[in-house]
């Protein structure tokens, strides 16, 4: 898998937020065998160097993000700002329409995109399963597009599978990489049987009893459920179909 | 001169934005910063000068999703 011409093993991004203490971040990270991690920018706390350590320590890829910004002009600063503190032109761009859905807003992320991707940024939009948005999003410049699965932080899973599975044929050749929403590790092994090329997700590994044991558990769904994908999965069928050959069988009735 | 850091209103003696940071004890080199939401890189700091009642953002790295 490459985004941007950076080969990758994992398939699992991981975020960064909302995790129990930095010790079982830095765990997580390494037991989801993740190679990249989303990052924000905030105002200077307490935990900040940190926090630096631990990304630096995992060796992972860093995608900032644009999380929270509702504008146009607020992404492509906060853009501008992580692209010279974490030395990469990679940018996961959010740009939310609604602070209750957290739902992108279309129209301000394509606009953001085409600003961002004629100044060199590699950008990774969040963006829902809407085919010509992601036409537009192509046009302006994005080669990684990611659909959101759900809302952010719900856990629902795939709420729209067919939307997605119709997304993943338009785009056939563009990596398609299911963001937010995803809950369960069944949910991501399905997201990799559909052939998407990865999964992000944050809230269902730092929320997990055990998130370390969980970001496992993750690896090996989005590992099994792309393994599924290439093996390529039996067509489904509305009847029984008896596995047990008939010939053969002996008359005792 | 009064000018809003991080969304505090405060007074400063510092000219310029590279002297704010000083001021505030700020590590130059892990922070970003912008001015009335416009980004200023770091190259350009020494040479921003404040005005009154600018808004400045210092921001860091911080865990996201």
């Amino acid at each position: 898998m490459t985004f941007y011409g950076v080969s990758l093993t994992s398939r699992l991004m991981l975020g960064t937020a909302q995790y129990p203490s930095p010790t079982i971040l830095r765990q997580a990270i390494a037991a989801s065998g993740a190679e990249v991690v989303t990052v924000s920018l905030r105002r200077e706390g307490a935990e900040g160097a940190g926090f630096r350590d631990i990304l630096v320590q995992s060796g992972c890829h860093i995608l900032p993000n644009t999380a929270g910004c509702h504008s146009v002009k607020e992404a492509v600063t906060t853009a501008h700002m992580a692209r010279e503190l974490f030395r990469t032109n990679w940018v996961k761009l959010e740009v939310i329409g609604h602070a209750d859905t957290l739902q992108p807003d279309p129209f301000a992320l394509v606009e953001a995109a085409r600003i961002l991707c004629a100044e060199g940024f590699e950008v990774f939009p969040y963006t829902t399963e809407d085919l010509i948005v992601g036409e537009k999003l192509v046009e302006a410049g994005c080669r990684v597009l990611m659909p959101w699965g759900a809302p952010i932080g719900s856990g629902q899973g795939l709420r729209n599978i067919d939307g997605l599975r119709s997304m993943r044929a338009h785009f056939r050749d563009l990596p398609l990489v299911i963001d937010a929403g995803i809950g369960a590790p069944s949910q991501a092994a399905l997201a990799m049987e559909l052939g998407f090329d990865a999964v992000l997700l944050n809230t269902a590994v730092a929320k997990a009893t055990d998130p370390v044991a969980m970001a496992g558990a993750f690896g090996q769904a989005v590992a099994a459920g792309r393994a599924a994908h290439d093996a390529g999965l039996m067509p489904r069928r509305d009847m029984a179909s008896a596995s047990t050959p008939i010939f053969g069988m002996a008359e005792l009735g | 001169m009064r000018i809003e850091l991080n969304g505090e209103s405060l007074t400063t003696e510092a000219a310029t934005l590279a002297g704010l940071l000083v001021e505030r004890g700020f590590d130059p080199n892990s922070v970003a910063t912008a001015i009335d939401g416009d980004f200023v890189p770091r190259s350009l700091r020494a040479d921003t000068a404040l005005q009154d009642g600018v808004k400045v953002e210092v921001l860091s790295p911080m865990q996201g999703g």
